[in-house]
Formats: structure tokens, C-alpha cells, sequence
């Protein structure tokens, strides 16, 4: 028996914002394999839940006529992997969150409570901050919309006021066409694991003169919140695609990040691996803007 | 913590159930304390052993972080439901046939992640199976031998979908093999 002190299920978004209003101490729940283990855990013993599993309209993908893509805050891991459009337009984030957990967990965790929790290992946060996300909140009236780089404020720390719930989660036109994107989660078990560091490189290449013409970096684990690499980006651009252009990134990422000691990893191994996964990811987008070299 | 009752409508291994429920209550102890389904092992509960893996729908979810209020209208499958008058299916067959079983905690588990692997019907490479068997954890094989069992009956469905394209044959069959 879960320690659960009043439980609430809201199906309309109208109905989650009423009752988070209605019991301000509440917890929203969506999938649940972050929020249970931490009420068995003691961490949220005790606490009210407010679910937002039954809203069907924060459920599945959808590519808008503007191009702009729409991902509902409930949809699971699983199924934004095997969506034909996140497939088609977004496979990073896709694979990306192919890497959490394992298959029974990617089943049930979705990708709005992989980023309301504010976890900086979450798998699908470096890919949403690549492309540049925006994410959609709900408060009932107008609502408001927020870029994921300006989200986390702390570790386990979002910007998500009291009645405010996360709806969708918006990748613009823009922001993805053109670019390729690679994810390395660095773990020390290849499943039901978290990330000892992970990274997403996500650019755009011109492949017939070999230049990159924009790229994002950023890291998971690499800093108390998620990392865009901003510094090495801006050196980058422009170069010609080539080991000169690998060697920089994972110079210049090295110098950049600023992980911690943890009893995961010391801060000289992450700083290693650091340099090196941005090194293979965007050798990896290169072969991806090239064609069918995969 | 107050008693709030609620109540729960489902399928569970093909019949229709209605059950009053603790909305404290985890779909595993539904599972076990309600219904008797004692298939459905407690581990970890905290869905990182994959001992309580039920399917819900056709997707296998650790029932030990899925509350029990959850299940309203869902179709639940536990190990209890595989056999048939008797017979065990080919995927049980072949975990004993390869040894894929020492204490046994671990089984139902691992055969409810290879029943909606095998049922999906596609042909995956020792890696991928590896794959999706990682949510399971196994303390006595090492896992060989259960990988082996999923691999050889993935193995004969694929031979048998070849047989039968190539003799024109359609329809039954593999009943695992719903296509």
C-alpha cells in the first residue's frame, strides 16, 4: 500500500487545473514510476495526488499544417519512440528515449514527468533543449509558454507555478528541419540505469561544401541543471566539417562543462567522457547530413 | 492516510472482474491479495526488477508502480492466463527445454516479456532481444539460457511464417503468432 493521503483524478485539463487550485499541497501524477518510487522511498510519503493520466488531449503526437510538432506531456516513452512522425522528422529524441529505464518502465513513464521532476539525467531533456522545445503550460485561462532553456531552475527545480500543469511540449518547423541529431547516454549498465553523464548534438550541415552551419550541444549531468554548451557552439559554426572540427568540440566542450564529484563518477571522468561523446555525436549528425553512410 | 474505496472494472486473463480497491493500493497486491494471481512475484517494488510484469493492453508495465485504480477498463494479462486446456505455450516449453529456470522467482516475469515480444511477431537479433528482456532481472542463470529460450522460439516463428507464405497456407497455425 502506497502512502497517499487523498487521491484526485482530474479528466479534462480544466479539471487538473480546478483541483491543484482546490488542494494547493496535491502532487500531479502522470505515469507514476518517478512519483511512486518516491512515496515508497519516504521522499513524498504521505502526499495528496492529483492524476492527469485520463486527459486524453495531453496524449500522443501530432505534426501541426505550420510544421510545428506537438507532443502531449502524457504521451509514454514507448510510444513517442514508435511514432511515425517523431520517426520521421524527430528519430533523435525517439531514440533518445528508447534509453530510459527499461521496456516495462518506457511503457508507463512519460516524457512531461521526465521533465516537470527536474531530474538533470533525464533522457529526453538534452534532445528537447538541442531542438529547442517550447513548452506549453496550462493554467486553466490563458496559459502560457515557456522555452525549455529557461525551465529548470535548480536541481529538481521547474518553473511550474502552483495550478500551472505541463500540456505539450512544441518543437517548431524551424527548429528541426535541415538538422540531425545524435544522443550518447553514458551509463554504467546499458539498461535500468541513469546517465553517468549523457549528451545530444543536434546540427545542420551543409553537405555539399562540408560546412556545419549551426549546431546545439548539450549535456545532462554535466552541470545542477541541464547544459547547453552556448561557448563551443558559437566557436564552431562555420568550420568545415573534418578531425579539425572534432578535435575542437571536444576540446572545447572540456572546457566548458563543469561536472561534479559524485559517488556515480569524479569530475576528471566526466570531463573525459564529456569531451568524447560530443566528439562521436556530432560525428554521428555528420554522417547523418551525408546521407546514407549509416 | 484515510481509506478511500473505489471501485475497479477490468479483464483479467479474459474475465471481466469488478473488484473494490484501495486507491492506495498497487496493481500487484490487486493482483495477488485480490484475485489470488500469486504469478505475480514482488520483488523490488520499485520497478527495477521486473518480477511483477503483468501486460496491460499488450505492453508489459511493472504492476508494483501502477496503482490498481489504474487498471479500470484495461485488459490485464498474468502468467495464470498463457495456458491452454492444459498445455503450457511453446515459450514456457522452451525456457524448460533450455534450462531458462533455477529458483524461479524471476520467470513469470521474464515469460510475460518474451509473450509480448514472440506475439509482436518480429524476427530480432540476439542484441535487440537483449533488449527488450532488460527490464527483468535474473539472480541465478545469467541470463544465457533465457535468451536462448526467446531466441529459439522466435526462430521457429519466423520458419513458420516462411513455410507457410511458401506452401500459400494462411490463417491458423502458431496461435503465438498473431500477425
Amino acid at each position: 500500500m502506497y502512502d497517499i493521503e487523498n487521491y484526485y483524478n482530474a479528466s479534462t485539463i480544466a479539471e487538473a487545473v480546478e483541483l491543484l487550485k482546490e488542494h494547493p499541497d496535491a502532487r500531479i501524477i502522470s505515469g507514476g514510476s518517478d512519483v511512486l518510487i518516491k512515496i515508497r522511498e519516504g521522499k513524498f510519503a504521505g502526499t495528496s495526488l492529483v492524476s492527469i493520466r485520463d486527459i486524453k488531449e495531453i496524449k500522443g503526437v501530432e505534426r501541426m499544417e505550420s510544421g510545428d510538432i506537438y507532443i502531449g506531456a502524457g504521451t509514454v516513452f514507448s510510444h513517442i519512440t514508435k511514432d511515425p512522425v517523431i520517426r520521421k522528422w524527430i528519430p533523435v529524441l525517439g531514440e533518445a528515449v528508447d534509453q530510459v529505464g527499461g521496456p516495462q518502465v518506457r511503457n508507463i513513464g512519460t516524457i512531461g514527468g521526465n521533465i516537470c521532476n527536474g531530474a538533470v539525467s533525464a533522457d529526453s531533456v538534452p534532445t528537447l533543449f538541442s531542438l529547442n522545445a517550447l513548452l506549453r503550460l496550462s493554467d486553466g485561462k490563458g496559459g502560457r509558454t515557456v522555452p525549455i532553456s529557461r525551465f529548470y531552475l535548480g536541481p529538481g527545480k521547474v518553473d511550474l507555478g502552483p495550478g500551472e500543469i505541463l500540456t505539450h511540449v512544441v518543437i517548431p518547423e524551424r527548429e528541426y528541419t535541415g538538422y540531425h541529431g545524435h544522443y550518447i547516454k553514458y551509463s554504467m549498465r546499458n539498461a535500468m540505469d541513469i546517465a553517468t553523464l549523457s549528451c545530444s548534438v543536434v546540427s545542420r550541415i551543409d553537405a555539399e561544401k562540408g560546412i556545419l552551419e549551426d549546431i546545439r550541444i548539450t549535456f545532462g549531468v554535466a552541470a545542477p541543471v541541464p547544459y547547453r554548451c552556448i561557448k563551443t557552439e558559437t566557436a564552431l559554426k562555420g568550420m568545415t566539417v573534418g578531425e579539425e572540427l572534432y578535435d575542437a568540440i571536444e576540446k572545447l566542450v572540456r572546457e566548458e562543462i563543469n561536472p561534479r564529484d559524485s559517488w556515480r563518477a569524479s569530475r576528471e571522468f566526466r570531463l573525459q567522457i564529456g569531451g568524447e561523446i560530443a566528439r562521436r555525436a556530432l560525428i554521428r549528425t555528420a554522417e547523418l547530413a551525408g546521407g546514407d553512410r549509416s | 492516510m484515510k481509506k478511500q474505496m473505489q471501485l475497479v472494472q477490468c479483464t483479467v486473463n479474459g474475465k471481466k472482474v469488478a473488484e473494490y480497491v484501495d486507491v492506495r493500493e498497487s496493481l500487484l497486491e490487486m493482483l495477488r491479495n485480490r484475485l489470488g494471481l500469486t504469478s505475480v512475484k514482488k520483488g523490488c517494488e520499485v520497478g527495477e526488477c521486473g518480477a511483477c510484469t503483468v501486460i496491460i493492453d499488450g505492453e508489459t508495465i511493472d504492476s508494483c508502480i501502477y496503482l490498481a485504480v489504474w487498471a479500470e477498463g484495461k485488459d490485464i494479462r498474468t502468467l495464470e492466463g498463457l495456458e491452454k486446456n492444459g498445455e503450457l505455450t511453446r515459450i514456457q516449453e522452451a525456457f524448460i527445454e533450455e534450462g531458462a529456470i533455477q529458483c524461479g522467482f524471476c520467470t513469470p516475469g521474464f515469460v510475460m516479456s518474451a509473450t509480448v515480444l514472440l506475439e509482436r511477431g518480429e524476427k530480432l537479433s540476439r542484441e535487440a532481444i537483449k533488449k527488450q528482456m532488460s527490464g527483468n532481472l535474473c539472480r541465478c542463470t545469467g541470463y544465457q539460457n533465457i535468451i536462448n529460450a526467446v531466441e529459439k522460439v522466435m526462430n521457429e516463428n519466423t520458419d513458420l511464417k516462411k513455410e507457410r507464405k511458401e506452401t500459400g497456407k494462411t490463417g491458423s497455425g502458431n496461435p503465438d503468432n498473431k500477425e
